[in-house]
């Protein structure tokens, strides 16, 4: 019984580069609905990716992913027929493949420029944001006189939406990229601080009278036993935090920033350059997944004693 | 790296309580108790009588409401590496593996010292597990790497709460051996807090039994026994009748 199957799992890696090749030749040969650009260049790249796949199958390191790679391979194939050759959906809107293709080809730099500029807003808006949360997490965590004080206004200002505060931040401080640093640092901020004070507050009064008989002051207590035992809970507010600073990030970038990723959309929407504008968002997506898989690798490491099944 | 240095306690007039929903509940009722150096001293009571408050006040982990706690003559203060407790639960830290827990001590002196941590971890069986994380121990396992945690430390008074009150019978039955084997090679004073009546006349040298809360101490038996005890020795099974009769069971039961 298990035969067939055995078979099937052990050819289809060499279905995956048909499918691109599929693709390529369909690209090539077909002619065009309309007149558009990058049409040989984006059936060159289906022949490469065709080609290396095959090659990994040679290797043997395609078995899990092949499904997926024969589906994009195919995928791409009705995208072609549907779009670039038939002209099904109205166009500006509805782009063709070898549309999105020419934008990274002619706008890379411009691309590539935006993609940086948001990842540093980001870098430094999350870091300030993540940092000080987990350090007011802790305070609220295990100091009354800093509960006194901090938790009104953590109540009061943390769960306003960031993105409510642009308008005024913007008026209010002078550059726009420290307005939204600012507002980033928020977003990441609040989340981050809940979650820490949780995790610190659930801590065992047991695990700081071990510490404690040895001799332990304040300082060790806090760092090596109340930040680490916390750590699982800090890590879902990172996440949390992560999810508030794109949006926050985005929308900054919208109405205030005069670059990044939102800015370089807001300015395609403009000029109704659609393919532009799926570009944008292919890369931003690839930013936010890509940042996603950094925070969860972070945690995977800094977790590594917990027994849980997640996997990002 | 052993230290024959044990410590002798002075308890004086100890007073303690707790409030509790504005209510004043008194646990500990004028308690006095010199324990030698060296002397393994079991404190036996009805669960819930404050054995086990005294142990935290002897810790250092609190301070009396009444009384003084003296430690060759000096005042007890606060906790200190000298008298190291081994609670009922291992009360390992998850995200240290074995060897991280029985460094615990070291770490939080400041010192590097991994020929001492590995002897302990030898020294209760667990040689070959210093990698594993503590969820992937068994609970006698992680009961004896709570063992080298306090070991490692080389305490003057090893202050055990329960330490095998949760243990399966037979898991129970060696540690109880390994325990009393440490404390005859090392030489520490030991104070334990147990309900078993049986545990307490195997492994001490002298029995305090309490009554119930607020907790009164209404017995101490010196426990004039070899070091090796059989569990069917007629003169064990006669002092634990003697000791269930003072903690209020009829001599018939």
């Amino acid at each position: 019984m298990t035969a067939p199957d055995a078979t099937g799992r052990r050819l289809l890696p060499w279905a995956a580069g048909p499918a691109w090749f599929l693709a390529a030749l369909v690209t090539w040969r077909w002619p065009d609905a309309d007149d558009f650009p990058a049409t040989n260049p984006l059936a060159a790249l289906f022949l490469a990716v065709g080609l290396a796949l095959l090659a990994a199958a040679a290797l043997r390191r395609l078995s899990a992913r092949a499904p997926w790679a024969i589906a994009l391979g195919l995928g791409f194939t009705a995208w072609e027929i549907a779009q670039a050759k038939l002209l099904w959906l109205p166009r500006p809107f509805f782009g063709t493949p070898q549309d999105l293709l020419d934008v990274f080809l002619t706008d890379w730099k411009k691309l590539g420029d935006s993609l940086l500029h948001s990842l540093g807003l980001l870098a430094v808006g999350y870091g300030i944001g993540a940092g000080l949360g987990v350090a007011i997490g802790v305070g609220l965590g295990r100091s009354p006189h800093f509960r006194y004080w901090v938790r009104p206004l953590i109540r009061l200002v943390g769960p306003l939406p960031p993105v409510a505060l642009l308008p005024l931040a913007f008026v209010l401080v002078p550059s726009g990229r420290l307005a939204s640093e600012a507002l980033l640092a928020l977003a990441a901020g609040f989340p981050t601080t809940i979650l820490t004070w949780s995790g610190v507050a659930a801590v065992d009064p047991a695990f700081y009278d071990v510490a404690r008989t040895m001799g332990a002051r304040t300082r060790f207590l806090v760092l090596r036993v109340a930040l680490p035992a916390a750590m699982p809970q800090i890590f879902v507010g990172l996440f949390m935090g992560l999810g508030v600073s794109f949006a926050t990030l985005v929308v900054a970038e919208m109405l205030g920033v005069k670059s990044g990723l939102g800015f370089y959309m807001q300015w395609a929407q403009g000029w109704a350059a659609y393919p532009n504008m799926y570009a944008a968002l292919l890369v931003m997506s690839l930013m936010c997944t890509g940042l996603v898989t950094l925070l969860f690798k972070i945690r995977d490491r800094v977790l590594a004693w917990q027994k849980d099944g997640l996997k990002w | 790296m052993v230290t024959h240095r044990p410590l002798g306690l002075a308890l004086d007039h100890i007073d303690h309580g707790y409030t509790i929903g504005g209510t004043f509940t008194p646990v500990l009722d004028d308690i006095s108790l010199t324990i030698a150096p060296g002397e393994f001293v079991a404190l036996l009571g009805p669960s819930g009588c404050g054995k086990s408050t005294l142990l935290r006040l002897v810790a250092g982990l609190e301070p009396p409401r009444a009384g003084t706690i003296r430690a060759e003559g000096a005042p007890i203060t606060g906790p200190g590496p000298d008298r190291i407790v081994m609670f009922q639960d291992p009360t390992l830290y998850p995200w240290r593996t074995v060897r991280g827990n029985v460094a615990l001590g070291h770490d939080i002196a400041g010192r590097k010292d991994p020929e001492s941590v590995d002897a302990a971890i030898e020294l209760v069986g667990l040689k070959g597990f210093e990698r594993a994380w503590p969820h992937q121990l068994s609970g006698g396992m992680a009961q004896r790497a709570a063992l080298a945690r306090a070991l490692v430390n080389d305490p003057r008074v090893l202050i055990l709460d329960e330490p095998l009150g949760k243990l399966d019978s037979l898991t129970r039955l060696t540690m109880q051996t390994e325990l009393h084997r440490l404390w005859r090679d090392r030489g520490f004073t030991a104070l334990m807090v147990t309900h078993d009546v049986e545990e307490a006349l195997l492994l001490a040298t002298r029995v305090v039994v309490f009554s119930p809360r607020p907790a009164r101490i209404i017995g101490d038996l010196t426990i004039d026994l070899p070091p090796h005890r059989h569990r069917d020795d007629p003169r064990l099974l006669h002092l634990r009748k003697d000791i269930l009769v003072q903690l209020g069971h009829s001599a018939d039961w």
